[in-house]
């Protein structure tokens, strides 16, 4: 199959047409066969992603699965994955059917919500393969729409601020880095990202507006790009937007924004600001790490102070995002490495914890931590997955979550010891919070009334945890199915951000010795 | 030589003389009965018209010696002007008819002045520019007041009329002062006068006075004051002609103007409209904030796009010019299915604006929210719809030309825009139960809204040729 990109990215946006075009009436019939619809493209199209990860050749750097064709102005309909976004493209397609799933008790407008999911999935998709800046904001922007959707339509009591909060934020983020593409293409010529990724920017240092830029037009863009990324992944102090989102979206809501939507901005650190801005991201690599830092422990902080489960867990979310993009601006192979690790990892064991407050909110219809507790007497099955994701999200040896931790963090003691330092009481704080929770919520005596009728995990949710639990263990016992995947490209990655700094002579003196 | 010139004015002479024997027509039998078959005929001619100029040959033909100007640019803008008046015509018959406001001087009235739109856009001399404009706009001050027994109907007559008749004196002291100190009417021997580092203060202030003029007609801030009062006293018929045919004409004049008789001097009057283009987005994103009424919400709307396509016609270039062209073709296009949605917007068979009354329209009526949603994600240029490609055109020509400061404000009021648009959105998906509005299901208006939000869908394929057709009408103009 040559096109087999495009085929997956599509599937779900036609079966979003088949529901809309040919499925009428609001009855339970209808809403089953969206729910079935649904749950069988987004299968169909894990399946057939499967086959890029099979025929993925990883010792190759490049971009594989080309496929190319022209567009308006001299734009281009190119996508294609390499070492370090095919994993991105999996861990969508993985966990779409598992939201879909988790979305069977939806019972108002189903038809449209599964229409949403399915458009959004093939967005989300499209980001992580385009291999042309526009086509890139295209589908980077469009997710915008199905998502604002999501959360204002099947929200909770608060959605409108917080749909409109979402999307004012985040289109404002995007915007400036619409300028900065503009500014590329127009210094290029092309926008084609792999052609982007081989020109080198202009870096001398400029004023503007009476302010001294180091590394000039670089910095700029970087910055502009940042805006965006920095917005969308979230880092600390633009991160407010975030758990306002969390808690008001329905579960899957909640489920796709941890998983996947926030780990585009990761991927737009890699794919745009290392390798088309170096000396950018290097004038700008100690505020980011700082940066980092801060978001590690300040959210942690917050995260232990919440009474919202929802809530506390976006702030987790915050916090895990910092170590993601400690990782890679400490600009070397492991922290880069364990930065794709922990985005992995997080989504899976993020999307866990989203849909582990999903099942009680199910049964309850509060995210109140203070009218939990004790469920352990009741359900014990639910008890134990909450403690496996609990240990998984504090970064216990054994589960992904502690690969992809140690390794930003040893990125990161190379590039700046004391951020490392600080990030590093981040984890302690990460088990305060997350430990605590667990406490409230599944131990002490099951005292409440309304708990005592509580039923265990039903058959569909436990098949819903079953893959999420197994990817979380193999990531952990035996990291090198990502890292021989991933390892070759970042490899090549660092490689020629070490080379594009060493050529801009921006760079601290013991790179510049060692060539 | 006559005969050549004639040849060159024929499509306007065509619906010129249409205009004037049908209007013999209707005064002589019986009147108001023949409403509905004028406004067929008028539009029917308007699409035959456009197609007939779409497919004439290319080339540049001048007449009257260089009084009017029919080149690629010009082509393009009347094939849009020609089109969206006949689908306006089409769409607010209905309206008209069922109100009792279907005179048969509408049509005929709103033919008059797209003959006026065609002589601007192909105005090759001040002379045969202002007597486009006010061809155009004695038309416009007609409709705008065609309602006779509405109050609001009458003031926006009123004040589009005094407004206006000081834009124009404005114009006009312009172009007195350019013949005063160019020694001549005509573009081309203005261009040979106005050479960038040569132009006299005098020139300089009939510029300035003649994009005075122009700014009001393509309701720039701070010339915009007329638009929302207009916009929401006109009846909805007459308001949707308002927001698309005129404002393509307006621009392409604009456009005109600059780049025939001034386009030696870009440097002299780009730092101009590019003021005109940041303050009409800003006010056009701001003020429509405060909005619940959706005529004048889109009155504002159309300020805010008016800066955007101002934004390329400041960078002054040929791409520049080729950007605000495929930006208006769009922005035309966008406006007719959203006004087709406004027309249907009716409660017990009486209009209503106020977007409240919206209230989870998604859930009584699916796919007439879907197709709105689509245009108003468009209107805010949020991708994949085709709204955003014009954006996009413009602020790369704005950052070609240097103007990246133009580029950044722009985007920062686009996001300002898109919270009133989403607000719409609020209140059909989002919102409460309350009163519904009527299911009225009139085809026409149905097929315009599917066919405007299709469009702007399946447009970014290849945005169905307008692209290359706009770069050929700005190379003409633009050398």
């Amino acid at each position: 199959m040559d096109n087999i990109l495009s085929i997956v990215t599509f599937i779900p946006a036609l079966a979003a047409g088949i529901l809309a075009l040919f499925l009428r009436g609001e009855d339970e019939a209808a809403q089953r066969n969206a729910k079935y619809v649904a749950l069988f493209a987004t299968s169909i199209t894990f399946l057939v992603s499967l086959g890029i990860y099979f025929e993925f050749d990883p010792a190759n750097t490049g971009f594989q699965f080309v496929e190319q064709a022209d567009w308006l102005l001299g734009l281009q309909y190119k996508m294609g994955v390499d070492g370090i976004s095919v994993l991105f493209v999996m861990l969508t397609t993985f966990v779409m059917p598992l939201t879909i799933l988790a979305s069977w008790n939806v019972n108002s407008r189903v038809k449209e919500y599964m229409i949403a999911f399915l458009l959004l999935e093939t967005l989300m998709l499209g980001v992580f393969m385009a291999l042309d800046l526009v086509l890139f904001y295209l589908f980077f922007e469009a997710g915008l729409i199905p998502m604002f959707l999501i959360i204002g339509i099947w929200g909770g009591a608060n959605r409108i601020y917080a749909s409109f909060k979402f999307f004012l934020y985040t289109f404002l983020g995007s915007v400036l880095m619409l300028v900065a593409m503009v500014a590329m293409f127009a210094d290029a010529g092309t926008t084609d990202i792999e052609v982007l990724m081989t020109h080198t920017f202009a870096s001398n240092s400029f004023d503007v507006l009476g302010i001294h830029v180091v590394g000039g037009m670089q910095t700029l863009m970087f910055l502009a790009f940042f805006a965006s990324f920095a917005v969308k992944m979230p880092m600390w102090p633009v991160h407010t937007w975030l758990p306002d989102a969390h808690v008001q979206a329905p579960t899957a809501g909640s489920v796709v924004l941890a998983a996947i939507l926030l780990k585009m901005g990761g991927y737009g650190f890699l794919r745009f600001s290392l390798p088309m801005f170096p000396v950018g991201s290097d004038v700008m690599t100690d505020l980011v790490l700082w940066m980092s830092a801060i978001a590690i422990v300040y959210t942690s902080l917050v995260a232990l102070v919440q009474d919202d489960m929802k809530k506390l867990i976006a702030y987790s979310s915050v916090a895990h995002m910092g170590f993601v993009t400690m990782g890679i601006f400490a600009g070397n192979q492991q922290g880069i490495d364990g930065a794709i690790f922990q985005m992995l990892s997080h989504g899976f064991i993020s999307a866990a914890l989203f849909l582990i407050v999903g099942v009680i909110y199910d049964r309850m219809h509060t995210r109140d931590i203070g009218a939990y507790g004790g469920l352990v007497v009741r359900m014990p099955a639910y008890a134990l997955v909450f403690m496996f994701f609990t240990m998984g999200n504090v970064g216990l040896p054994g589960t992904s979550g502690f690969v992809g931790e140690f390794l930003t963090l040893m990125g990161a003691f190379q590039k700046n010891t004391w951020v490392a330092a600080v990030a590093t009481s981040g984890v302690i704080f990460s088990a305060c919070y997350a430990l605590y929770l667990y406490r409230r919520v599944v131990f002490g005596d099951l005292i409440k009334a309304g708990l005592k009728t509580m039923t265990d995990m039903t058959m569909r949710e436990r098949v819903i945890f079953a893959p999420l639990v197994v990817m979380t263990i193999l990531l952990g016992v035996y990291p090198a199915v990502v890292t021989d995947i991933i390892g070759p490209s970042t490899e090549a990655l660092v490689a020629n951000y070490n080379h594009a700094l060493a050529a801009a002579d921006l760079s601290p003196a013991t790179q510049t010795a060692s060539h | 030589m006559i005969q050549a010139d004639l040849n060159v004015i024929l499509p306007e002479m065509i619906l010129a003389v249409y205009a004037m024997l049908a209007l013999l027509l209707a005064v002589y039998s019986s009147k108001d009965k023949l409403g509905p078959l004028l406004i067929w005929s008028t539009s029917g001619l308007m699409a035959l018209l456009a197609l007939w100029i779409a497919g004439s040959g290319s080339g540049t033909n001048v007449a009257f010696g260089g009084m009017f100007v029919d080149d690629g640019f010009a082509r393009f803008a009347k094939v849009a002007i020609l089109l969206s008046a006949a689908a306006v015509l089409v769409m607010g018959q209905d309206y008209m008819a069922r109100r009792g406001m279907l005179q048969f001087e509408y049509p005929l009235l709103v033919s008059l002045s797209v003959v006026g739109m065609m002589m601007m856009v192909s105005a090759g001399d001040l002379m045969s520019l202002y007597m486009g404009l006010e061809l155009q706009s004695l038309a416009l001050y007609v409709v705008a007041s065609m309602r006779r027994d509405s109050v609001k109907s009458t003031e926006a007559g009123l004040k589009y009329f005094v407004l206006g008749a000081l834009s124009s004196g404005l114009l006009l002291y312009g172009a007195s002062l350019v013949y005063g100190f160019a020694g001549t009417t005509k573009f081309e021997g203005i261009i040979q006068v106005a050479q960038h580092g040569e132009v006299s203060i005098g020139l300089l202030f009939g510029i300035v006075f003649l994009i005075s003029g122009l700014a009001f007609k393509v309701s720039a801030v701070p010339f915009h004051m007329w638009t929302p009062d207009v916009y929401e006293g006109a009846p909805t018929p007459v308001t949707a002609f308002f927001a698309s045919a005129p404002k393509m004409a307006a621009m392409g004049l604009f456009a005109r103007v600059m780049h025939d008789a001034f386009g030696n001097a870009v440097q002299d009057w780009s730092q101009v409209v590019a003021m005109l283009s940041v303050m009409s987005m800003f006010l056009g994103a701001v003020a429509a904030i405060g909005q619940r009424n959706i005529k004048r919400l889109m009155a504002y709307s159309s300020i805010a796009h008016m800066g955007f396509a101002l934004m390329g016609l400041a960078a002054g270039t040929a791409f520049g010019v080729q950007a605000m062209l495929i930006y208006m073709a769009i922005y035309v296009t966008m406006n007719i299915g959203t006004f087709a949605f406004i027309l249907m917007m009716e409660k017990d068979g009486k209009p209503v604006t106020d977007i409240a009354s919206l209230n989870l329209l998604s859930r009584r009526e699916p796919g007439k929210a879907l197709a709105m949603l689509v245009l108003l994600f468009s209107l805010s240029g949020v991708p994949p719809m085709l709204g955003f490609f014009g954006k996009f055109y413009v602020l790369r020509a704005a950052y070609d030309a240097g103007l990246a400061w133009l580029a950044i404000a722009g985007v920062i009021a686009s996001v300002i825009g898109a919270f009133y648009y989403l607000r719409i959105v609020y209140f059909m998906y989002f919102g409460e139960e309350g009163e519904e509005l009527d299911r009225n299901s009139s085809p026409v208006l149905w097929g315009f809204l599917m066919g405007s939000a299709a469009v702007m869908v399946l447009g970014i394929v290849n945005m169905f040729g307008v692209e290359s057709a706009a770069a050929l009408a700005a190379a003409t103009l633009v050398n």
